[in-house]
């Protein structure tokens, strides 16, 4: 390709930090010393875009932004229009195109923190360090949500550093001091401290947490890890399937779709390669389930992992995993190194002759890279924008190839499957939703965590594990794009909160006391979709900033023309947006408004 | 000697109730053509591949749980498909209040009889209502990109991309509201990868990007389509023969466009074609 | 500099031009041919037809040379840039034309630009590449520099400039080495392979890697990638044409070709890529010293009587001068009158001096154009024309032989008037009453005469968005490539087989030495055109005017940085220009443009070293330094 560059020189750190992530450039024309060879005959150079979000991170990780001269040399290195990638970096909030200080504080102000008075923390933080943009910025969901109000701070350097904050008061970080590097990653408490019931009998997917050591692969073995890869192999990937098939297993991400349905799908393509992504961009506010398998249960994903490729013929599988979740992606690298020693990941894995080996991918702060398309664009190299669906992913993945995208709750659900047949995990739950459910209670409760219920328990039966503290006012069930409930008999199964009106989604639930301005959470929930669409389709792009401009005119005066105009926008973006973004930004409020009155 | 494409099966679909039968692999555009429906579309494009970002052309096609973008959505046998539901005018209509809220359309073709047709109000977002509205980037003699007009339809950019000019000069850049056209850093054309061949201005649904001469002619008041004639000729540079549409007002080019159906341009033109007519 | 359009017609009186009313220019242009050709003879005439006018007014151009003068002394510029690409084709397939059409360089399997930078040239052809390697096509690009073409290239080949016949002959003899070579479309369709064996078999790999410092790995690579691919297109430009061999360098990729069989089917061919908007054209319209209308050959009876008859008058039956003739004509005081339809050899001309030194010697110059070129200043009389390809009706023929309608979509400014209306009128007043009453007429004439655009009325180019040649019948359209017969069975309808040509490798005239040690090459820019009169009239951004442009380790070696001026010497003259530097370019290796020669010109430095088959100069490769200018003081 004859691309142009602007010729801007990177900084020898900046060169340093690519070189480091791509090795030295091969050639003159990519950057290094021209050779006479070169200049008789020359391959084009290719581009290698998928290597664009790791390039950017590898900067914005050492020097803390990205210049024009770091930008120019990536291009460079990757054969990337300059253009197109500062289109890309522009797109994550966690990446800074502007010099800022090596260390930024990310404060959460949503709504699990928002309910445990994220406002007056943002306040403090803004008093002490001034706007924020720089030193500091306001941050979606983190995904502390059992701690909140939260905050995490990440400094750049050699090697990056990073402090998580919970409860987070708002006076623990000091002026940002440009140490560059030299800050460790602070203490933090254990994963098993967001899971009140730890320990107890019954858990089925939480049951190591707590009990095993999470960097132990041979800690994870003796409690039974890799049983279930052992008697995958012996039912073949077709018998596997049809386990999960006869399972009833559903995705956990809020679509329930069937799992066995979508391996089955993919496994019969015949295009090859096959991809497997795991969806661990957990970003749905209030959602902190993943995390907490990720930090607890490391080894169960790379397992879970090991036999969907098996299944549906992968041999590569890209693990998303969301920037603002350091701890999950530390515990999971070294999970994978150890399994890669000793023989459970890459080339003939247990002497099976099945080789499969998983590429960490980190996200940069974008909700939307967890739509299942999105995933692809993000790991790809593009912005994280969603395709229009068909061709779907079984067909038209990652890299235009057949995909099987699931979600870390979803993968884990396989062991048990495995282990103790589909039968036995089909008569856990209710007909219509089997096996167990993870819920990420937060808000105003005793013990915020996550919880593992059978499906079928009513959501009173879940608060009252919980504790609930006040006057309850109401729950939002499936996060910022669920709805909001007031009947604590409903059934926490995907057709009762379905005829119920509302939606599991990602297991949130966060519960709301008399004391919590209801208005401000909508307004909340509303900046949220206008901060995170990604601005492809209309309905969506402008939708989401009239939804918050009008529920600002509601706040101050409730006007029936504002009620309507929010009715008719709110159905067009469900109607006609490209995803599942704009389609259910506004379902939250309209919940709020048709139940709790909240512009009566 | 020449290897024929294999025949394409043939699949009935219905469009308002009327049967249609169209090739395989058909948008539901082309079905509604073949129906004789019109369907508005902003962001389609006759030599791109549809980006289906601004939602104009959204249709009810019956078991969907959303509307589908008929310019994108292929055709399968059997489908019951709703041009003009109440549904899908609703949602035409609320995206058409959208964009006219937020964006000049001042000079996009049909967008006042959409409106009216329609029966939107842009207005109805009231006076703070965000918009995009900014200055013109003026950075050349050439073409003026004057984003208070962009809609995001993506043409530019995939023109200028891997589906024509393989320049790569500008890209979206930002997220949401605030994604917008940009080359690197926002850098002004002329120190960027734009060759100004204007396959972009070629394909702008909205007049955000346009010639130098019509930026200026209708800032001065004298651009008048009405006095202008079209008249498809060959450039006259290189030998590869492209055909240019010259648009000629009191006998002086005012622009150049490139029809869409020419075998060698299929729409396309380099710097010289488009903007090299000075000298006449 | 910008040019301002002519727009009044223009006398010499007291050796200084005035305008003048059409009557007496007219008169005085008439009169001035009478005189000539009335003292000696008719072949002391000579035309320079447009190769950016129509195909009408070329028509009616060679019309005027031969039915009213009386000579075939008829030519165009292509002389410059592709006369060896038709006389290399015309020898092979007894037709001047590319093979294939864009739409195959889309479908095909490998892609060979071959001396030919068209991102820049030919931005539009380039495009059908781009969708080519985007369906999965492979490109080589063979050039001295790693241009734009080439950086998309899957494997650039940068050869010594000049040693494009090695390499052609490596690639031959490996593949029949290889044992890859089509025996089946030898034996049927080809003559002369064992002598063709024969002649490239001292060219081993190591052999070319010598001379052409292509790695041998690296010419194995192309070799193998074009013998074995199902379709191949072979493209090139004026990397091939502007040398002193250069139908010798067209006929060594003709027989690879010929060796592979990528000729003559949906896919694989030969395009050579004009430069000009209708060079095509004014050949097809027998605007050449050697073919009437229809690329059809005078010396055949049969062809001139069809002529004869057709216009009344006798043709002579012989070639008249090709423009390197014309002005060596001109030279020795042969040729005495010159008729110049938009021509501007002064500035297009290698070796310009000396293009000058010619055109004065003349007794009587007629210039016809547009603009007051350097040319149009020497003249006696200037004619101020319409711009053919939006003040006239007629047609253009492209690359791919493609007929297209131009339009009138401006009337001419001032006094300016129609080329072809000009030349009746010229006709009439040497006793030949003339009149077209339009184009179509024109045209219809041309089609009742050439079978090859027999089939095009207007109104079926209109509806097919123009119809490549040949296109005998109203009733159909042929194949979009040329010589399908050649894989015929029958060997009737198979017809002449095409020649292998033995050929022998001949450096570059201007020979580098201690004193000038760089070898300079000349090409195009993206938004500039020849001699940049047309272009020089819109504000281009990427403009940035002539420089020489040096490999960074060049500029270090002779301590220049970007911007600095620097003199360039040939053994011819020297010129002053601005360093650019290009990572593109290889120690040794420098390059200009010649598209502002009213600033730098170019073609002062390059050498009139012409093809002997084809007449076209060696602009490629001159012999130069550089030097630091010397601060005064």
């Amino acid at each position: 390709m004859d691309l142009r560059f602007r010729d801007v020189e990177p900084s020898a750190e900046e060169r340093a930090a690519v070189d480091a992530l791509l090795g030295p450039p091969a050639t003159g024309w990519e950057g290094g010393a021209r050779t006479e060879a070169e200049l008789r005959y020359a391959a084009r150079s290719e581009t290698a875009r998928d290597l664009l979000l790791p390039a950017l991170h590898a900067v914005n990780d050492r020097v803390g932004w990205i210049s024009e001269g770091a930008l120019d040399y990536i291009c460079r290195r990757l054969t990337v229009p300059p253009a197109e990638a500062y289109g890309v970096a522009s797109f994550y909030s966690l990446l800074s195109l502007k010099p800022r200080p090596a260390r930024v504080l990310h404060v959460c102000t949503d709504l699990a923190c928002q309910a445990r008075g994220a406002e007056d923390v943002r306040k403090r933080v803004e008093e002490r360090l001034g706007p924020a943009g720089s030193s500091w910025q306001a941050s979606p969901c983190l995904g502390l949500c059992e701690r909140a109000p939260a905050a995490l701070t990440i400094e750049a350097g050699l090697p990056p550093a990073t402090q998580v904050y919970g409860p987070f008061q708002g006076d623990e970080v000091t002026a940002p001091v440009s140490t560059n590097g030299s800050g460790p990653t602070g203490w933090e408490p254990p994963a098993e401290a967001a899971v009140p019931q730890a320990g107890q009998d019954g858990l089925v997917l939480l049951k190591r947490i707590g009990v095993v050591d999470p960097a132990s692969l041979d800690g994870y073995r003796a409690a039974g890890g890799y049983a279930a890869l052992r008697r995958a192999f012996q039912l073949g990937p077709a018998g596997v399937i049809r386990e999960v098939l006869e399972s009833g297993l559903v995705g956990r991400g809020g679509a329930a779709f069937p799992t066995g349905r979508k391996w089955d799908a993919t496994a019969r393509q015949p295009d090859h390669p096959h991809y497997l992504v795991c969806n661990a961009d957990e970003s749905e506010p209030g959602t902190f389930k993943d995390r907490v398998i990720m930090e607890g249960d490391p080894y169960a994903l790379i397992e879970a992992m090991t036999i969907a490729a098996y299944a549906t013929g992968c041999a590569k599988g890209y693990l998303y995993i969301r920037g603002e979740y350091p701890r999950a992606i530390r515990r999971l690298e070294h999970a994978m190194a150890t399994a890669r020693a000793r023989g459970l990941l890459g080339a003939d894995i247990l002497g099976q002759g099945f080789s499969f080996d998983i590429e960490l991918r980190r996200g940069a702060g974008a909700y939307i890279c967890g739509e299942e398309t999105a995933i692809f664009n993000s790991i790809e190299g593009f912005r994280g924008e969603p395709r229009s669906k068909p061709p779907f992913p079984v067909e038209k993945g990652l890299f235009g190839k057949p995909t099987v995208v699931n979600n870390v709750e979803t993968l884990v659900n396989v062991l048990p499957i495995l282990e103790h047949g589909a039968p036995a995990y089909a008569s856990i739950g209710t007909e219509g939703s089997t096996g167990t459910k993870l819920f990420c209670v937060s808000g105003s409760v005793d013990r915020p965590g996550i919880y593992e219920l059978p499906f079928g328990a009513t959501l009173r039966e879940l608060l009252d594990l919980a504790g609930p503290a006040g006057t309850l006012k109401a729950v939002l069930l499936g996060g910022a794009a669920g709805a909001f409930v007031t009947d604590l008999d409903v059934p926490l199964t995907f057709e009762g909160t379905r005829a119920a009106g509302a939606t599991l989604g990602s297991g949130v639930v966060l519960v709301l006391d008399d004391t919590v301005d209801l208005k401000h959470i909508l307004l909340r929930i509303a900046e949220f979709f206008r901060d995170e669409s990604c601005g492809q389709c209309a309905p969506c792009r402008v939708g989401t900033v009239r939804q918050e401009e009008a529920l600002h005119r509601l706040s101050e005066r409730v006007d029936e023309s504002d009620l309507l105009l929010l009715r008719e926008v709110g159905r067009t973006m469900r109607d006609a947006s490209i995803c599942g973004l704009g389609q259910t930004a506004w379902n939250a409020v309209e919940s709020a408004i048709d139940r709790l009155g909240v512009y009566k | 000697m020449i290897p024929l494409q294999p025949p394409r099966r043939l699949v009935d679909v219905q469009i308002d109730g009327e049967t249609v039968r169209v090739p395989e692999g058909s948008t539901i555009l082309d079905a509604c053509h073949a129906a004789g429906k019109d369907v508005p579309t902003l962001c389609y494009g006759d030599t791109l591949t549809p980006k289906n970002a601004c939602r104009v052309c959204v249709v009810e096609v019956e078991g969907s749980r959303t509307l589908a973008p008929a310019c994108s959505r292929k055709v399968e046998a059997g489908m019951n498909v709703g041009t003009d539901t109440e549904r899908a005018r609703h949602s035409r209509k609320v995206v058409l209040e959208l964009l006219g809220s937020s964006v000049d359309l001042s000079t996009t073709p049909e967008a006042a009889g959409w409106i009216e047709e329609y029966g939107a109000e842009p207005g109805r977002f009231g006076d703070d209502a965000a918009t995009v509205e900014q200055p013109a980037k003026v950075d050349n003699d050439l073409y003026v990109r004057d984003y208070s007009k962009c809609i995001m339809c993506y043409k530019c950019v995939d023109a200028c991309g891997d589906q024509w000019q393989n320049s790569f000069a500008i890209a979206v850049a930002g997220r949401g509201f605030d994604s917008h056209i940009s080359t690197e850093f926002d850098a002004p054309l002329t120190d960027s990868a734009c060759v100004y061949c204007g396959n972009c201005v070629e394909v702008c649904p909205t007049g955000a990007l346009s010639f130098k001469s019509e930026f200026d002619m209708r800032a001065a008041g004298t651009w008048d389509e009405s006095q202008q004639t079209r008249t498809t000729t060959i450039c006259s540079y290189c030998g590869v023969g492209c055909n240019l549409t010259l648009h000629v007002q009191d006998n002086k080019i005012v622009k150049v466009t490139s029809p869409h159906d020419n075998p060698v341009t299929k729409g396309n033109l380099c710097v010289k074609g488009r903007f090299g007519y000075g000298y006449v | 500099m910008s040019y301002d359009r002519l727009t009044r017609p223009l006398v010499r009186e007291d050796g200084v031009l005035r305008e003048a009313t059409w009557e007496e220019a007219l008169t005085r242009a008439a009169e001035g041919f009478r005189r000539n050709v009335d003292k000696h003879g008719p072949d002391s005439f000579a035309m320079l037809s447009c190769a950016r006018s129509t195909n009408e007014m070329n028509y009616v151009g060679q019309k005027f040379t031969r039915v009213v003068i009386g000579t075939n002394n008829v030519d165009s510029c292509n002389r410059t840039c592709h006369a060896p690409s038709v006389a290399g084709l015309s020898a092979v397939f007894g037709s001047g034309g590319g093979t294939s059409s864009y739409q195959e360089v889309e479908d095909t399997d490998v892609i060979v630009m071959w001396g030919s930078a068209a991102r820049n040239a030919h931005p539009i052809f380039f495009q059908h590449v781009l969708k080519g390697i985007h369906n999965g096509a492979r490109m080589f690009a063979v050039d001295p520099r790693r241009t734009g073409t080439a950086q998309w290239a899957d494997l650039w080949l940068g050869l010594n400039v000049g040693t494009d016949i090695p390499l052609a002959h490596a690639i031959a003899r490996e593949i029949i080495h290889a044992g890859l070579h089509n025996q089946e479309f030898i034996e049927r369709a080809t003559t002369g392979f064992e002598e063709f064996r024969e002649c490239v078999e001292p060219w081993t790999l190591s052999a070319a890697e010598q001379v052409t410092g292509v790695p041998a790995h690296a010419i194995r690579e192309l070799a193998h990638a074009y013998a074995r691919a199902d379709r191949a297109q072979m493209c090139w430009t004026l990397g091939i044409t502007e040398h002193h061999n250069a139908t010798d360098n067209v006929r060594a990729l003709i027989n690879l070709s010929l060796l592979t069989g990528h000729v003559g089917r949906y896919g694989s061919g030969l395009s050579p890529l004009r430069g000009q908007n209708n060079v095509q054209g004014g050949g097809d319209m027998g605007a050449i010293p050697n073919r009437l209308p229809g690329f059809q050959d005078i010396l055949d009876p049969s062809i001139r009587q069809k002529f004869e008859t057709a216009w009344g008058v006798g043709i002579q039956p012989r070639y008249g001068h090709n423009l390197t003739e014309m002005l060596e004509a001109m030279a020795e005081g042969e040729v005495t009158t010159c008729y110049l339809i938009g021509e501007n050899p002064v500035q297009s001309e290698a070796d310009s001096l000396a293009c000058i030194k010619r055109l004065s010697m003349l007794d009587h110059l007629v210039v016809q154009d547009i603009f007051l070129t350097k040319t149009a200043q020497m003249a006696d009389v200037v004619l101020p024309a319409s711009a053919a390809w939006c003040e006239a009706d007629g047609t253009f023929t492209n690359s791919e032989r493609r007929v297209q309608r131009v339009r009138k979509a401006l009337d001419p400014p001032g006094e300016a008037r129609d080329d072809i209306w000009i030349m009746c009128e010229l006709a009439r007043r040497l006793g030949h009453d003339w009149h077209y009453d339009g184009a179509e007429e024109v045209w219809n004439e041309l089609r009742a005469l050439s079978p090859d655009h027999t089939g095009m009325t207007y109104r079926r180019l209109e509806d097919l968005h123009g119809i490549q040649w040949p296109c005998p019948s109203e009733d159909s359209v042929e194949p979009p490539y040329l010589h399908g017969r050649l894989w015929e069975s029958d060997p009737v309808r198979r017809g002449t087989p095409a020649p292998f040509a033995v050929l022998r490798h001949s450096p570059p005239v201007d020979l580098l030495d201690e004193e000038y040690p760089l070898r300079l090459t000349t090409g195009r820019r993206l938004d500039s055109y020849n001699t940049g009169v047309q272009s020089s009239g819109f504000a281009s951004p990427l403009r940035r005017g002539e420089t020489i442009e040096l490999s960074p380790e060049d500029a270090e070696r002779l301590g220049l940085v970007a911007g600095e001026e620097v003199r360039i010497s040939s053994r011819r003259g020297s010129v002053v220009a601005p360093v650019f530097i290009d990572p593109g370019l290889r120690p040794g290796l420098v390059f200009m443009t010649f598209h502002f020669p009213d600033e730098v010109d170019t073609n002062a430095l390059t050498i009139e070293a012409t093809c002997p088959i084809a007449g076209t100069a060696e602009f490629k490769a001159a012999a130069v330094r550089v030097e630091k200018l010397v601060k005064a003081g």
